[in-house]
């Protein structure tokens, strides 16, 4: 046996390599210390004296004698391999084992590199740019739809249209597929005709006018008010539900003494079908109610699924009875709401049933049917169900639930719906409390525009009785409830508002101008109409408000203060202008005299709902003048008593409608009261919300890079207050966008040519915003851009004042990262950094911070976190270093430092890193090593910096670096075999074999075959590759390919002679 | 699962008017072929009076009762002795509502005392040891609408404490005055009563004003005639304290079936249109007037206490 090759093991397997690298490194950080032990092991004794004799540093030559006096061989691997007796087979002493030849034979093997001519071979593989025609047919030539005609064919607007696409001459096959017009253009043809069509065909849009009978989008549906009823009328208060699932043996008490027991019971079972118990559950809360009532709402719909019909009507009944029931007035609209949803869905229900029926086996009924192809079993339940609702006792169960099933007339008559609404108006005249009525008003308008928006004469009528009823609201009755309530009046009329909105709305869609001058005309007679006028202002078109704005002003003013409070009126009004502009002229004084009103409002909660409403109007109509002062008032309204801690929503709201109308932000912080308004926020949490919303707006509408210090300063202080909300129990996702948000505004800062101003600004931003790890990151991107700017106005030549402001952002650089918790961002910025340092020829700032990277990386965890997931770092290590070795290539070494030591350095800590047990990433990073080395060995590199000397122009191709250069190699080819051969059991045998085949293709494309010994080492791998017949028979053809097709290149004819001796396995 | 057995009548209300044809179908249904001894079916109208235990005693009330009256009575055989096969079967029927006699149809109506009501009745007759098949039917019967157009004949009403009757102290009855009309006193029975109310002034707030349907029936039995008014039913026009001097509508759907057009024979006597209006005045909550209107006469039944 071969004294080298066991010196070679002994090294590899006898003292341990992480050891043996650190050694290495030392030695050569410390040229002429002396050293116990190295990695080296030289096979070739006459080529290592010749290179140690080169060798800058002493500690070479050393090592080599050292080498021999361990040159035990060790126990070898049983490599496992049955070895075909190959000429490299050896018995080991310490074994009788056989061994495969690849790892057999191995012994340290040269490294050559292939000498590469990068020009020639990037002009070789550049693909030949054919120019193309025009009109030649290309699939990456846009597609360009030149035109797309629309066709009116008939006036009822069925369009057909066509487009012609693109001139070349092959369809595309999207557009063909399409019949030739692509949807959106489709979409615009389709579109088109109609807007044209509306315009122009106005006779046509009058006649859809006065028929009107679908309620377009404009109509704000019932959906949408329900919500906002239920969370504005709330209690407190203890409510009970009183359900009579039984029989009403109390109320039944007045009839004659004449009728017989029997007759009574027998009426009692007409009332209520089956028997059951008085439910009565009292001491609820609203959310004990609100589910109560949902329970109800299930149970009717089961009972009804069950066929129990008559269950299901006699729950509906009984909800609606509760409607009559107003012992806890605030909660009435929201229990409105609540009970009118029952009876939504028994309608429902209902309609649905009797819809069913009509359809037969053949034929199903459409949307639009007559009642004459109703068959007789659908009419006769729908009758059914009116008789029998007709015999329900009180009115009010009776109403409602009519009112529910209104629909199902279309069912019997086609005038069933006319008659009924009118006289189911009248009913309504029947209930005395005017809060019920006034309910029951609006649901049956609710229904009525569902059913039949035709029918606009019952929503009038509703209107007209409302008002005659209207004085009731005063009379005793009502205020003696109030009394027993405990309730006062400008708290009692809000509660009409929901109804009366809705009512009113009904009747204002699509009405004529006259109707709305009518009615305006008829609230006015009656006194103390503030209810009326808000109703009528929340509810009428707000174009048609705004023009009578002033009208309305006078009228507020004249209302009764003890009735509904004026706030809400002006609030009201102020919605509207907010919607619809009033006439020029009036504008100012509008706002003059509103403002005189609300500003001697008392309660701060009424003056802010008030404020909160015409800051808009003012932020549309005037200049930031305007808007202080107001904003001054609120100020001075909330400031006494800090009234402005209960009012925070508001006031957010205001803040939020300034910042919408004012998108220069110049303007904006030289609204004299804004910051002042800004310190009113004191809650944290709010003040961080509001925070946001500035910057948010910022982000959107600033457009142009700024310089201004009001916006500056300002900005810096609604950052610092996002920034100081920080702490260890904010989310993750809060940071996110706090940071997100500091980010938009650090770069929307510019000083333009004034660098050294920016770099100060990003000084003062850094010590802001040291909490938040993404803000430093992007402030590092940004000193770094600053770095390359100064480059680019220098036009790469630095005077002596830029390179010293250059080398200032670098410093600002370095010492940023380490406040950095992300290990990868840490590292990547090292690198990047480094990159920006030595393209502005800072070279030992560049060195220090690849050095900086070089010792993070061994504190690199094997797991790391992202998004929340722990997952390994290996991949993402894998990766920074590659990205490592090709900025490496252009550093040029230190004079200090001995040849390479960069390299070595990273070696040495890839080296120790501790790697998953099973895998390769550390032979797939020293194959990215090997091509490093590579290409350094190359006259002149493939890229450079520019005014940067790189080690091809240093050392100039001198034989003693090249000599440094293949050493490198040679260990790291060792490595690599080693790792190869612990590849060597069974279940890695196909790690084995990719990994062999890739170092093939390293060796193929890096090193020079010419030699023999790399030759013969590339046709071993190429056979450990196949040994276990776990390569991939295809790659291997390709390759196998791939050399013969590269031994027909000029220089490449010992290729030739390499593929004869790469033999394929053929599977069997 | 048996056989079952169903009559199934053309129309889908039932509703017939003597001299029309009824017709429809009996149907035999079952999975094994049915054996049977014949199938017949029947028409059957009675009258059952029942007598008031007001007007005689209770026990007579039980045992007495006046024996039916017939108005039609017949059989057929529809099927022979024979056997139907599995499956449906569908048996056509007509048969023309005629009475023998001077004997007359008269609506159906379901009374207290009064009940008057038509059947038809299917048997299929089967051997010893399988049961017999029953399936009864009810169809109605209307009377043909009257000739000639009702000439509407509305009526005015006051009511104030004075015109109540059977008061003791009047002067305990707070001030009110209502006033009102009907459209009409005679009412077509498929059309609802209607009519308009105004509260005019109410010392008392109102609870509730109600409309109540009460009928009139007459039995004739041995010990003579038995006259009864009950309520057939009740229906509120008002709830709480409705507003003075806007008119409340009146609007009684008839229950069809609880009612019946005035009718008097020699045996029995059914009178409707009477209907009743209570107020109900509430003062210190306890204090009650009901008022009673027939025929647009106003006239106090009874006073009773909540």
């Amino acid at each position: 046996m071969a004294p080298a090759d066991g010196a070679a093991w002994a090294l590899r397997e006898g003292a341990c390599p992480s050891q043996s690298w650190r050694r290495g490194r030392c030695s050569l950080g410390s040229a002429g210390g002396s050293l116990p032990l190295t990695i080296m092991a030289p096979t070739d004794g006459a080529a290592w004296a010749l290179r140690s004799g080169a060798c800058p540093s002493q500690s070479w030559r050393r090592r080599a004698a050292r080498r021999g006096l361990c040159g035990r061989a060790t126990a070898p691997h049983n490599h496992g391999g049955r070895g075909r007796a190959g000429p490299g087979r050896e018995l080991r002493t310490g074994g009788p084992r056989r061994r495969g030849h690849v790892t057999g034979k191995m012994a340290v093997f040269p490294w050559h590199s292939r000498h590469r001519n990068y020009k020639a071979e990037f002009a070789s593989c550049r693909l030949e740019a054919v120019p193309l025609e025009f009109g030649d047919y290309h699939p990456l030539k846009p597609i360009t739809v030149t035109e797309s005609k629309t066709k009116k064919v008939s006036r009822k607007g069925s369009t057909s249209s066509t487009s012609s696409s693109s001139s070349s001459s092959v369809v595309d096959p999207l557009s063909s597929v399409l019949d030739g017009t692509d949807p959106l253009s489709m979409f615009a043809a389709t579109a088109d005709p109609a807007a044209t069509a509306a315009a122009t065909d106005s006779s046509r849009k009058k006649r859809e006018r006065e028929d009107n009978s679908i309620i377009g989008s404009d109509f704000e549906p019932w959906a949408s008010k329900r919500g906002e009823i239920l969370a504005r009328y709330t209690t407190t208060e203890k409510l009970s539900i009183n359900l009579f699932m039984g029989s009403e043996k109390g109320k039944a008490g007045t009839a004659t003494s004449a009728m017989s027991e029997k007759v009574r019971t027998r009426l009692e079972e007409l009332d209520d079908f089956e028997e059951g118990s008085q439910k009565e559950l009292l001491n609820l809360t609203q959310q004990d109610y609100v589910n109560r009532i949902e329970e109800l709402n299930q149970s009717l719909k089961d009972a009804w699924a069950s066929d129990q019909k008559v269950k299901a009507l006699k729950i509906v009944i009984q909800c609606s009875k509760l409607l009559s029931d107003t012992s806890v007035i605030q909660f009435y609209p929201s229990k409105f709401v609540l009970i009118t949803d029952i009876l939504d869905t028994f309608g429902k229900l209902v309609y649905e049933r009797i819809f069913s029926m009509c359809v037969d086996n053949r034929s199903v009924l459409p949307d639009h049917f007559s009642p004459e192809n109703v068959n007789d079993t659908a009419k006769e339940t729908c009758l059914n169900w009116f008789f029998k609702i007709a015999s329900i006792r009180e009115l009010i169960p009776r109403f409602y639930v009519e009112a529910s099933i209104l629909k199902c007339n279309k069912f019997l008559s086609k005038t069933g719906i006319s008659e009924c609404l009118p006289r189911l108006t009248c009913m309504i005249r029947g209930i005395g409390d005017p809060l019920v009525s006034v309910y029951a008003r609006a649901y049956l308008c609710r229904v009525g525009m569902e059913v039949a928006p035709h029918l606009k004469e019952s929503l009038n009528k509703n209107f007209f009785d409302f008002l005659l009823t209207f004085k009731q609201i005063h009379g005793d009755t009502v205020q003696n409830q109030l009394v027993v309530q405990g309730v006062e009046l400008p708290s009692y009329l809000p509660l009409y508002s929901p109804a009366m909105d809705w009512i009113f709305q009904c009747i204002s869609y699509h009405a004529p101008e006259t109707l709305l001058t009518e009615m305006m005309e008829r609230c006015k007679k009656l006194g103390n109409n503030a209810l009326l006028l808000n109703s009528v202002m929340s509810a009428f078109r707000a174009e048609f408000i705004a023009t009578r704005s002033m009208d309305f002003i006078g009228m507020i003013k004249e209302c009764d203060e003890s009735g509904f409070p004026k706030h809400l009126l002006f609030r009201s009004l102020g919605l509207n202008l907010a919607l619809a502009d009033p006439p020029e002229s009036d504008r100012l004084q509008i706002l003059n005299e509103a403002w005189k009103v609300i500003t001697k409002l008392k309660n701060p909660q009424d003056y802010v709902n008030c404020a909160e409403v015409w800051v808009e109007y003012t932020c549309k109509h005037f200049t930031k003048r305007e808007v202080s002062t107001v904003l001054a008032d609120v100020i001075k309204h909330m400031t006494p008593d800090r009234a402005f801690e209960d009012s925070y929503p508001q006031l957010q709201s205001i803040i939020k409608k300034v910042i919408a109308h004012f998108h220069d932000f110049s303007v904006l912080f030289s609204v004299e009261k804004f910051l002042p308004f800004l310190d009113m926020f004191q809650k944290e949490s709010v003040r961080v919300e509001v925070c946001k919303c500035i910057m948010e707006v910022f982000i959107k509408h600033q457009q142009e890079p700024t310089k201004d210090p009001v916006i500056l300063n300002a900005l810096l202080h609604v950052c610092k207050t996002m920034h100081d909300s920080v702490n260890a129990l904010t989310l993750e996702d809060e940071k996110r966008m706090l940071a997100y948000l500091i980010n938009g505004f650090i770069k929307m800062v510019s000083f333009g040519r004034d660098f050294e101003q920016q770099l100060s600004f990003y000084v003062e931003a850094r010590s802001m915003f040291c909490n938040l790890e993404p803000v430093l990151v992007q402030l590092i991107h940004s000193v770094n851009r600053l770095a390359m700017e100064t480059r680019k106005v220098m036009k790469g030549n630095h005077s002596r004042k830029t390179a010293a402001f250059v080398r200032a952002c670098v410093a600002y650089c370095f010492i940023t990262i380490p406040s950095l918790v992300g290990i990868f961002a840490r590292l990547n910025l090292y690198l990047h950094s480094g990159q920006v340092a030595l393209a502005n020829q800072c070279l030992s700032q560049a060195d220090a911070f690849f050095k900086a990277a070089i010792s993070l990386i061994p504190e690199v965890p094997k797991m790391i976190n992202i998004d929340g997931k722990m997952r390994p770092s290996e991949s993402f290590l894998l990766e920074f270093l590659c990205n490592f070795f090709s900025t490496l290539l252009i550093v040029p070494d230190h004079p200090e430092h001995g040849v390479l030591s960069l390299v070595r350095e990273l070696l040495g800590v890839i080296q120790d890193y501790t790697w998953e047990d099973n895998s390769d990433d550390k032979v797939r990073i020293y194959t990215c090593v090997l091509h490093l080395l590579s290409a350094m060995s190359q006259e002149t590199y493939l890229y450079h910096v520019d005014k940067v000397d790189s080690n091809d122009s240093l050392y100039g191709g001198d034989s003693k670096f090249l000599a440094e250069n293949n050493k490198l190699c040679e260990t790291v080819m060792a490595q690599i075999l080693e790792h190869l051969k612990t590849l060597a059991k069974d279940e890695a045998l196909k790690r084995q074999s990719s990994l062999g085949l890739s170092f093939f293709n390293s060796i193929l494309a890096h090193g020079d075959l010419r030699n023999n010994r790399l030759n013969q080492l590339s046709v071993n791998l190429w056979h450990l590759a196949q040994r276990h017949g776990c390569a991939d028979t295809r790659t291997m053809v390709k390759t196998l390919e791939y050399i013969k097709k590269r031994s027909r290149q000029p220089d490449m004819g010992h290729l030739t002679e390499l593929a004869l001796r790469l033999p394929l396995q053929t599977r069997t | 699962m048996g056989t079952s057995l169903d009559i199934k009548i053309k129309r889908a209300n039932k509703v017939y008017h003597a001299g029309e044809m009824l017709s429809g179908v009996v149907v035999v249904s079952g999975k094994d072929p049915v054996q049977h001894q014949g199938l017949f079916l029947t028409v059957e109208g009675t009258v059952n009076l029942q007598l008031s235990a007001k007007s005689v005693g209770v026990f007579e009330a039980f045992y007495n009762s006046v024996k039916p009256i017939q108005i039609i009575n017949s059989t057929i055989e529809m099927v022979k002795p024979g056997k139907f096969p599995p499956g449906k079967t569908e048996i056509p029927f007509e048969f023309p509502l005629h009475v023998k006699g001077n004997k007359v149809l008269y609506e159906t109506y379901h009374g207290v005392f009064v009940n008057i009501q038509y059947t038809l009745r299917c048997d299929m007759k089967r051997s010893l040891l399988a049961k017999d098949l029953t399936k009864t039917c009810e169809f109605i019967v209307h009377s043909a609408p009257q000739k000639g157009k009702l000439t509407p004949s509305p009526v005015d009403f006051t009511i104030t404490p004075e015109t109540l009757q059977n008061v003791k102290e009047r002067a305990l009855l707070p001030k009110f005055l209502i006033r009102g009309h009907l459209n009409s006193t005679n009412c077509v029975i498929t059309q609802p009563l209607t009519g308009e109310l105004v509260v005019e002034s109410s010392e008392a707030a109102i609870r509730s004003i109600e409309l109540q349907l009460v009928r009139v029936e007459t039995c004739g039995c041995a010990e003579g005639y038995a006259r009864d008014a009950t309520e057939i039913q009740n229906i509120q026009i008002a709830d709480g304290d409705v507003c003075r001097s806007l008119s409340v509508p009146i609007y009684m759907v008839f229950p069809r079936l609880f009612t019946c057009p005035t009718l008097e024979t020699t045996n029995f006597k059914v009178g409707r249109a009477q209907w009743g209006r209570g107020t109900h005045v509430s003062r210190e909550g306890s204090n009650s007037a009901f008022a009673r209107l027939t025929k647009g006469r106003p006239s106090l039944l009874t006073s009773t206490t909540r």
